[in-house]
């Protein structure tokens, strides 16, 4: 060999060798450090979670001498959150020591096996008892163990602007009992206010699902007996196809956008257009009714960078009526999120002791009127400070009696995808509610393998 | 016998020095593409499945069965056949060829302008063309003052806003490689034939093109390749909607992998998106080698 040539040898062999030992040497094998990953909103002006993290994190490292908190912000809509995050849990070089979980995909990761089990240090954890029944399902495997530790529920209601109705003639403590009640106020609103958007139900993939829970959910759960779960059939572990609900629902997403009491079909269509409601049509009193989430004051708290304090003033709100009046008369559904310790963690016991710091009577307190979420704690729920603390906690508090949760299967992000389209064929009118509804039901055969059942 | 074979000491003492770079290669660049390519055979899913098992042929069979697919792969070639093919290469070389005879300041500016558009970002220049086509947007501004009829590009002709955007955008670099090769062409050959009488565009058609023939082939198959993998600025401007109406290939197999969990199809799509790639090289490379 001659001289020269050892050199570019080694320089290649040194590269290489940092190259590779640069990928072995990952982060987070550091045993005083907790890495807690999170969703970081898209809108820059909104930092509800970014500032209760950094408060939690400052108590932490006080009352933990020599341990540290590291934030992960994972800034994307919930979407490509939920991808980003099942990416990092496959891995132990990636996975951080807490993770931030949509109960909407909670079950689907523990059936990966990306999470681990917390009952042993629930067990030990005497805060565990404040949470209500509801919330303690909504992080359980089908194997009966918990892999969550909720931080709060949200629901689901009519918001409707009170200056609107009050040029439609219609009454400022507007109850409506039943869709035909919804329907005729829009179209009054359509007929007398020339102008604004009468009704807005989320539609359409753009939407993602925000239009399968606010928009159809809202609608299907209404549907039924308000007992038994119109997507999935319990007793038989098998998803509903074929349902007269299904269609029904349909019918009424396709009155809306067909009738033209509800926004554009391209405005709906638009990936951006919930941000639109929140931040333009309702602040700007161009929207009649709004069916839509209880977090909406979070957008228009003071620092929030939209801020709207007269909201309260402004608008009223109604619960979701079922279809025909029937019992329970109402009708809801809740989500949330939750705090998850995945199967990969470096340190999962000091990432509990963080879960532990966050959800303190107080600090829970303080998260949930931040953040406009409905409480899950039965001793802050009773809380006068909390109930007084923000107007509208109160009537969507008092939802959660007849709310309900997703059938958070496997299948379900699938199932919602299928749900999306149908309820787009619809509102552009590409596809009438017969066929969209047979074209869901094609999609959920696909998407749950054939545990499908015709109701 | 080959050096190789009479001396294998030396040949591997030649070796040597490349071999951290192959390894390196093997490691980052072929192992990965092998491991996708095994994945496409298997039911991989993101989230929901504890472990995963081989499938054949299954996802490719789902795929051929999925109207969805099908109407992706129908968009892949309208966006590549107008974006790429039809918009930046004949706009490209139509400013080259411009710009030939143009002064120095037009030719700057121009220039200037185009490359602009080439080397923002692709998502912030989705975003302008957000901003460009949406239904109170700047051509929708421009139509009114015409006093002509406005409508919401986005949602009317989805596939052919995108194509328009990724015209602008890719424009820059075909009239680049353009202006090199017009370059390259000796004066004295169009000025006889200037003399000889012919007009300017038999000269383009008999004179211009077949010396240009190579930076065609070059420039069609980059462009087409490019195209062919566009998704940041669909997906910024319409997100493949509405309907699916501007969902290319990419878009539909980053819906199926990440949106819908399922890896092992998505996978199996983008190894067909490779199909209909290499099936472009194919043809322009056949065209390349024709001599004129």
């Amino acid at each position: 060999m001659r001289p020269t040539a050892v050199l570019p040898t080694l320089v290649a062999a040194a590269l290489s060798a940092t190259a590779l030992t640069a990928c072995g040497g990952g982060p987070g094998s550091d045993p005083d450090t907790v890495k807690v990953s999170f969703k970081q909103s898209t809108d820059n002006n909104i930092k509800v979670l970014d500032t209760f993290l950094a408060d939690i994190k400052k108590q932490f490292e006080k009352e933990n001498p020599g341990k540290k908190i590291e934030l992960v912000p994972i800034k994307a809509p919930d979407s490509e959150y939920y991808t980003k995050v099942q990416q990092m849990l496959r891995s132990p070089k990636t996975a951080p020591d807490l993770v931030y979980e949509d109960t909407f995909l909670i079950n689907s990761d523990i059936i990966s096996g990306y999470l681990k089990p917390l009952d042993d240090y629930l067990a030990k954890w005497p805060d565990w008892n404040q949470f209500i029944d509801t919330a303690k399902a909504a992080a359980q495997g089908e194997d009966g163990k918990t892999y969550g530790v909720p931080d709060g529920t949200d629901t689901r209601g009519l918001w409707f602007d009170k200056a609107i109705f009050a040029k439609a003639g219609l009454p400022a403590d507007w109850q409506p009992k039943s869709w035909d009640d919804v329907l005729t106020a829009a179209r009054t609103i359509k007929e007398k206010v020339p102008g604004v958007t009468p009704l807005n139900v989320y539609t359409g993939k753009p939407a993602g699902e925000t239009a399968t829970m606010q928009g159809f959910e809202m609608l299907l759960y209404g549907t039924n007996d308000g007992k038994t779960d119109p997507l999935y059939d319990e007793s038989s572990k098998k998803w509903i196809a074929g349902s007269q609900g299904f269609k029904d629902a349909l019918t009424f997403v396709e009155t809306v956008y067909k009738e033209k009491l509800g926004p554009d079909v391209a405005d709906a269509l638009d990936p951006n257009f919930a941000t639109r409601v929140r931040g333009e049509l309702l602040p700007e009193g161009k929207l009649g009714i709004n069916l839509d989430g209880s977090w909406l004051p979070q957008d228009w708290l003071e620092g929030s960078g939209h801020e709207w304090p007269e909201w309260s003033e402004k608008l009223g709100l109604a619960a979701m009526p079922t279809q025909n009046g029937q019992a329970p008369g109402k009708v809801s559904m809740s989500g949330g999120w939750t705090w998850s310790i995945p199967d990969k963690a470096a340190n999962p016991d000091l990432a509990f002791k963080f879960i532990e710091t966050m959800q303190t009577k107080a600090n829970a307190q303080k998260w949930y009127i931040a953040n406009s979420g409905i409480a899950v704690r039965k001793d802050v729920a009773a809380d006068p400070e909390y109930v007084r603390a923000q107007p509208g906690i109160k009537f969507f508090t008092d939802l959660v009696s007849s709310t309900h949760y997703r059938p958070a299967f496997k299948a379900y992000p699938q199932v919602s995808t299928a749900i999306q389209e149908a309820m787009e064929g619809v509102t552009t009118g590409d596809m009438s509610v017969d066929e969209a509804a047979g074209g869901y039901d094609e999609a959920l055969k696909a998407a749950a393998g054939d545990q499908v059942v015709e109701k | 016998m080959t050096a190789a074979t009479r001396h294998p000491g030396r040949a591997l003492t030649r070796a040597l020095p490349v071999s951290p770079a192959l390894v390196l290669l093997i490691l980052f660049l072929a192992g990965p593409i092998a491991y996708c390519a095994y994945i496409a055979f298997t039911d991989l899913q993101l989230t929901g499945q504890a472990e995963s098992s081989f499938v054949g042929f299954e996802n490719f069979r789902k795929a051929f069965q999925d109207e969805a697919f099908l109407n992706a792969v129908w968009l892949t070639l309208v966006f590549t056949v107008l974006s790429s093919l039809v918009g930046q290469n004949t706009l490209g070389l139509a400013l080259a060829a411009l710009m030939q005879r143009a002064s120095k300041p037009v030719r700057t500016l121009v220039g200037g302008i185009v490359i602009t558009a080439w080397v923002l970002p692709e998502v912030v220049a989705g975003f302008l063309l957000y901003a460009f086509f949406r239904r109170e947007g700047t051509l929708n501004a421009v139509l009114d003052l015409l006093h002509l009829p406005s409508q919401n590009w986005l949602f009317t002709l989805p596939i052919l806003a995108v194509s328009f955007a990724n015209v602008w955008r890719g424009t820059a670099f075909s009239m680049l490689v353009y202006s090199a090769a017009l370059n390259e062409i000796p004066k004295e050959i169009t000025e006889a034939a200037e003399v000889d009488g012919a007009s300017g565009w038999r000269r383009m058609w008999h004179i211009t093109l077949p010396m240009i023939r190579r930076s065609i082939g070059t420039t069609l198959m980059l462009n087409t390749l490019q195209t062919l993998s566009v998704f940041g600025l669909i997906w910024v401007m319409t997100r493949g909607g509405p309907g699916g109406k501007s969902q290319t290939l990419p878009l539909f197999m980053y819906e199926q992998a990440f949106q819908n969990s399922l890896i092992g199809y998505g996978t199996a799509v983008a190894l067909l998106l490779l199909l209909v790639g290499s099936v472009f090289s194919l043809v322009y490379m056949r065209l390349l080698r024709t001599e004129v």
